[in-house]
């Protein structure tokens, strides 16, 4: 019977034990890294006697690695299994492929011979709905169908998305990634990386990302490998009794996440640096790097798009750019970078309406208004019917001679006869004109669009809108410089470099340009943008130009406001994230800062040995403090140690269950021996164990820069403070965030958690 | 619970790979040669199955549209790919998307309307007694408190199966309280 008596304790209520944290509050990363340290020791004491000892201390050295393989291996195959089925679920709006159901429209006509030069997806085995169900391909009578037919579909998807998100797992919803930088800087939110919200929302994201709207999958996919990264901590006692070393972990699984999104390893390594990570020694970098290598190749194994290609995006062209091109990709630059000062304003102001108004308490109606208007208002233009990340990747080809599309229509002289990657500067023809205006006014819809989608209750992404809008910005100012290069080849801006004949300008490189800005001026990355981008598209000649373009939207985006979409969006939820890029420069001292101020009530704390357990539990009762200085009596007010309310709550409450003798006037001490007392007392309790003998403390007239730096470094949860060796009072991470936020000119209320 | 969930999750991903490896069928091969039009002859698309080896115009066009002299001129225009595919990797990620996709949706209409239908005839009206907190709350697993405070003492594998279950669907409501009722976290 001890199957299933090993099954039965799987499903009983875990008992919480001490060194434990609640919900919704900071760890103490000091704390954690001296319970590793400890453990660690007794293990290489304990390894050297006997065999079996040594293994499990070998065993212990290399979980790190197999548990950054077992995340590679899982995050690459839920990456997989996303990418094909958004492949075919987006197809599944137009039409269906009658041989077999689970091709995409591209699948189905893969072995067709019926394929023309001029229509390359057309083939007999797909057909749209409007062919399928009346007959007719062509006509008024079909586009009505087919338009109505993709407006259910985008309906019945974002519907069934959040109605999934909303019955299983509500922590599914948004981006994520604002969430992850708070949960790695040191905050715990029990369940955001669990095993519902994993399969939630990888099963939502192929959803919200079929039905059409403005969104990516880049941002879920690192939550989704975060909990991946949770998800196998839990095997090893060593990461799930941490918070800290998980901390670690769940660092690299963010890299991994990145990694299969963009396949970009080590971009994905960069944005974990960057972005997301607070903590990043170097055995993370090595570790991070190893989990992003196998969830790339996991992901390729898996071979999601036919072609051994790891994204859609992958442009092969080696055209050069020249010097005096720099000048519209500074000014895409500037675009990117005043494109996302406007959406991040527009963006929070929508969310922070969406939290405090009554459209708050509506979402699933929210969710099916905005798939209407995006499905309604996105099929009548080509390029916005089809996926985000097909229009990215037909902006970044460049145009030879075997494309036929629209964007492509260039007068080709006929006599022409060179090979296929060097064609020269051509003449527009009709098409081009057509295409620069339906892309104008996609510009101006996914621009307006991304607003209000981004922040909505099911998974979504804005990695894949920006570089959307960037690559049609781009596009459209690359296709103007080209005919200007070409129609006015004699102008001196052009004279020195552009030869007529020649194949000077290159529309998919601005778009490339374009793309990076954008992103970078919403998100604020540098060197992790360009790294990304330039693995994503294997152009290492144009490492220059995307820098050009990242750092100039960058400046212009920083010039109005210093923080960017996730930081904004951690701001606007109150989270406790003590920036490190954040400066602090006012001169006020420790005591300005500390609690209690001059009209408060006085400090609560405990004495060493005349406190009773009764005492203690009304103090508990009373008060919401998270823990308590512990101080050699009243009078002298020194300062002994620290102990945690859980700590105290849950070692009264089992020594009341457990031990002989405890009752309410039993004396509480924190001594090493028992406090002299008559006999007819009943047994006091001693709780030594539970005190941090050692708590930070500064004097009270230190600086507030140096205090904010030392929580900022060390992680700290609260710093108790001194004055010739008397506690005066306590600063609280809360109370270092609301000075901040108070010297800042914002409001200090906003800062919610502690 | 954990562990089966983990064996799981292995040996999808070993299937998945399996399955990439096994299931190479002719099919999944191909060349395609992309010829853009040339004096009078329309652009054309060519696709055959053939290897890699084989991949390259003078094999994959059939039948050449142009004599022998013109064919070299023809053939360097043309752009030949070769590439592969996993059809089975796609039928099975499909087929198994969809069955998850539907067990959840099953999943959902059971909790959200059978299961107060049945706890209702079951136990009659007058024991769905709301908490204090969850006055007029339609949600899914409004109920969770009360079933679980009506355990009939009996310690076997399928109360705990529902002990575990109500625990979750505490979990559940508190997280949907906290992100769509106070807004408090992703806003």
């Amino acid at each position: 019977m001890n199957g299933t008596g090993n099954l039965m304790d799987f499903l009983d209520e875990p008992f919480p034990d001490v060194g434990t944290y609640e919900d919704f509050h900071t760890i103490d990363w000091l704390r954690e890294k001296s319970r590793d340290t400890d453990r660690h020791r007794k293990i290489t004491s304990k390894s050297k006697e006997s065999i079996w000892e040594l293994i499990k201390s070998l065993l212990d050295a290399w979980s790190g690695w197999v548990v950054m393989l077992l995340i590679g291996l899982l995050s690459g195959t839920l990456a997989g299994v996303i990418d094909l089925a958004v492949d075919w679920m987006t197809d599944l709006k137009e039409g269906v492929c009658l041989s077999a159901f689970w091709y995409s429209h591209e699948q189905c006509c893969w072995t067709s011979n019926e394929t023309t030069f001029d229509d390359r997806d057309k083939c007999p085995q797909w057909q749209k709905w409007a062919e399928l169900m009346t007959g007719h391909a062509e006509g008024a009578g079909a586009y009505v169908l087919n338009y109505f037919l993709y407006v259910l579909w985008a309906l019945l998807f974002s519907f069934l998305a959040v109605s999934l998100v909303r019955v299983f797992a509500p922590y599914a919803c948004g981006s994520g990634i604002p969430e992850i930088k708070t949960i790695l800087s040191g905050f715990i939110i029990r369940g955001y990386l669990g095993k519902w919200t994993l399969l939630i929302k990888t099963v939502t994201l192929v959803l919200a990302v079929s039905s059409g709207l403005s969104l990516g999958k880049e941002g879920p996919l690192v939550h989704v490998a975060c909990c991946c990264g949770n998800l196998f901590c839990s095997l090893f006692s060593k990461y799930s009794k941490n918070e800290g070393k998980r901390r670690e972990v769940l660092s690299a699984a963010a890299a991994a996440g990145v990694s299969v999104a963009f396949g970009a390893p080590i971009g994905g390594v960069l944005f974990s640096l960057e972005e997301v990570s607070y903590y990043f020694p170097l055995k993370t970098l090595w570790r991070s790097f190893f989990a992003a290598l196998v969830a790339a190749f996991t992901l390729r194994s898996i071979n999601p798009f036919g072609n051994s290609r790891l994204v859609l995006f992958y442009v092969e062209y080696h055209t050069p750019w020249y010097m005096a091109e720099l000048v519209p990709f500074i000014l895409l630059g500037v675009f990117g970078g005043l494109w996302g000062t406007l959406f991040i304003r527009a963006n929070i102001a929508w969310c922070r309406r969406r939290k405090t108004t009554q459209l708050g308490k509506y979402p699933v109606l929210e969710v099916i208004a905005v798939t209407g208007i995006t499905a309604v208002l996105a099929f009548p233009n080509p390029y916005t019917r089809r996926s985000t990340s097909e229009l990215i990747s037909e902006l970044f080809n460049d145009c030879g001679a075997l494309e036929s599309s629209q964007l492509c229509d260039y007068v080709n002289n006929p006599n022409m006869s060179r090979p296929v990657d060097d064609i020269p500067d051509r003449p527009a023809g009709p098409g081009v004109y057509n295409a620069l205006w339906q892309l104008a006014l996609a510009l101006i819809f996914k621009i307006v669009i991304t607003i209000f989608t981004f922040g909505m209750k099911i998974p979504s992404g804005l990695f894949i809108p920006s570089m959307a809008v960037g690559a049609i910005a781009g596009r459209i100012v690359g296709i103007a410089v080209e005919q200007m290069a070409y129609h006015h080849h004699d102008w001196i801006i052009f004279k020195n470099w552009c030869r007529p004949g020649a194949d000077c300008v290159t529309p998919g490189l601005y778009a490339m340009v374009g793309a990076a800005a954008c992103l970078g001026g919403v998100t604020r990355m540098t060197v992790s943008l360009v790294v990304i981008m330039f693995e994503l598209t294997g152009g290492l000649e144009y490492i220059v130009p995307l820098m050009a373009a990242a750092v100039t939207s960058k400046w212009v985006a920083d010039a109005f406001g210093k923080e960017g979409i996730y930081e904004s969006h951690i701001q606007l939820n109150g989270y406790p994230y003590l920036d490190i890029r954040d400066e602090f420069t006012h001169r006020t001292l420790a005591t300005d800062v500390m609690r209690p101020r001059r009209n408060d009530p006085p400090l609560a704390v405990l004495t060493q040995d005349s406190t009773t357990v009764e005492d203690v539990e009304t103090l508990i009762k009373d008060t919401d403090y998270n823990g308590f200085p512990v101080v050699v009596s009243r009078e002298s007010e020194r300062l002994i140690g620290f102990v945690q309310r859980r700590d105290l709550t849950l070692a009264i409450k089992n020594a009341r269950q457990k031990q002989d003798g405890v009752v309410s006037s039993s004396v509480v001490y924190f001594t090493e021996d028992a406090p002299q007392l008559p006999a007819s007392n009943p047994q006091p309790l001693k709780l030594r164990r539970i005190l941090n003998l050692s708590p930070f403390t500064v004097t009270d007239h230190t600086p507030m820069e140096t205090v904010v730096d030392i929580f900022r470094k060390l992680g700290l949860r609260q710093c108790l403070v001194t004055r010739s060796g008397r506690l005066l009072g306590i600063i609280t991470k809360k109370d270092v965030l609301r000075h901040m936020a108070q010297m800042m000119n914002q409001d200090p209320e906003s800062i919610m958690f502690n | 619970m954990k562990t089966m969930f983990v064996i799981e999750a292995f040996s999808l991903a070993c299937f998945v790979l399996l399955s990439q490896v096994t299931a190479k069928n002719s099919e999944d091969i191909r060349c395609k040669c992309i010829c853009p039009p040339y004096r009078d002859i329309a652009g054309q698309i060519y696709k055959q199955n053939v290897s890699l080896k084989d991949c390259n115009c003078l094999h994959v066009v059939e039948p050449m549209p142009v004599d022998g002299k013109d064919v070299e001129a023809y053939c360097l225009r043309c752009e030949c790919k070769y590439e592969e595919r996993s059809s089975g990797t796609i039928k099975f990620t499909i087929i198994m998307y969809l069955s998850i996709l539907g067990l959840l949706l099953l999943y959902m209409v059971y909790l959200t309307l059978l299961e107060p239908m049945l706890k209702r005839r079951l136990f009659g009206h007058s024991q769905l007694i709301q908490s204090d907190d969850d006055v007029g709350d339609q949600q899914p697993f409004a109920n969770a408190h009360n079933v679980l405070s009506r355990s009939h003492s009996r310690p076997n594998m399928l109360n705990k199966v529902e002990h575990a279950q109500q625990r979750w669907r505490r979990q559940v409501q508190e997280q949907r309280k906290s992100v769509f009722d106070r807004h408090v976290v992703l806003s």
